[in-house]
């Protein structure tokens, strides 16, 4: 397979996880398409880094991994909180820091 | 017999995507995700990056989604409202998702990487392979590797200070949630 048919799914998966984004309204699931988006930019990373030949662009995609899971124990914690002081999980309910 | 691997995987994982984005209940998104994962993991596979696949497998397909399952089980599923805050939003996302395909694809295509239209260079037995990831992160990126490190550490202090269980009388009075409550938000569900 030539590096434009990855680089077309990581599109794809990238634009699938935008969508979601934009249609879910629950913190958790958003935070789910956010994992689509990054690991959609790790596709597209480690098919570069075949395209060159070189390891690089692989050490990229482990420290995006190491972003991606803080981002999600940051993320969880907030929901975690959120689900304590008994709020909805709903982020257009969810608007207080808005203005 | 590459293309077949390839197609395969690549319709796991669009298949996982969109199952993420389509289920009702959290729960099975969580699983259309791990479904996702591990189709990636085998097109990192296909792409010669054995220590990638692996640690996608070990550490998002393994422990992340189970730090995900966790949470969902604690809060509980619950369906969403269908309000929306932008008229015909549900219907105008779709659409914007497809320009935005079309707009990466056109940027990516119409670019003169000439090499994007072939299989890449033939690399040599070893590579990325954990020993040459390691030699990478620990001569070449140690820094990144470092600071990685301690972004990790923060993360987890944070997330302790942000989860964990407030004492009593501190903050998480009642009186504060009826003042929120009282502001038109909708009930839990």
């Amino acid at each position: 397979m030539t590096i434009e048919w990855y680089i077309v799914l990581s599109a794809l998966l990238f634009s699938t996880g935008a969508i979601g984004i934009l249609i879910r309204r629950s913190p958790m699931v958003i935070l789910l398409c956010l994992e689509l988006m990054l690991n959609a930019g790790n596709l597209a990373l480690v098919a570069f880094s075949r395209m060159v030949g070189n390891g690089e662009g692989q050490v990229f995609a482990v420290i995006v991994m190491v972003v991606a899971a803080c981002e999600v124990v940051v993320g969880l914690g907030l929901i975690v909180a959120i689900f304590r002081r008994r709020l909805p999980l709903n982020v257009d309910d969810l608007r207080e820091l808005r203005g | 017999m590459e293309e077949v691997l390839f197609f395969l995987a690549a319709l796991g994982a669009l298949g996982g995507a969109v199952g993420v984005i389509a289920m009702r209940n959290p729960f099975y998104s969580v699983l259309a995700l791990i479904v996702h994962l591990f189709s990636l993991a085998a097109l990192f596979l296909l792409l010669t990056s054995a220590f990638v696949a692996a640690a996608q497998v070990v550490v998002y397909a393994g422990a992340v989604m189970v730090l995900y399952v966790f949470v969902v089980a604690y809060v509980g599923g619950g369906g969403e409202s269908a309000w929306e805050p932008i008229p015909g939003q549900r219907l105008l996302a779709p659409l914007l998702g497809i320009a935005l395909f079309v707009e990466l694809s056109i940027a990516v295509l119409s670019s003169s990487l000439l090499a994007l239209g072939t299989e890449g260079p033939d690399v040599k037995a070893g590579f990325g392979d954990p020993a040459a990831i390691g030699r990478l992160l620990l001569e070449k990126f140690l820094l990144p590797f470092e600071a990685s490190s301690i972004l990790l550490l923060l993360a987890a202090v944070g997330a302790i200070v942000l989860a964990a269980r407030r004492r009593e009388g501190e903050g998480d009075t009642p009186s504060e949630h009826s003042t929120i409550r009282s502001e038109g938000v909708s009930p839990s569900p």
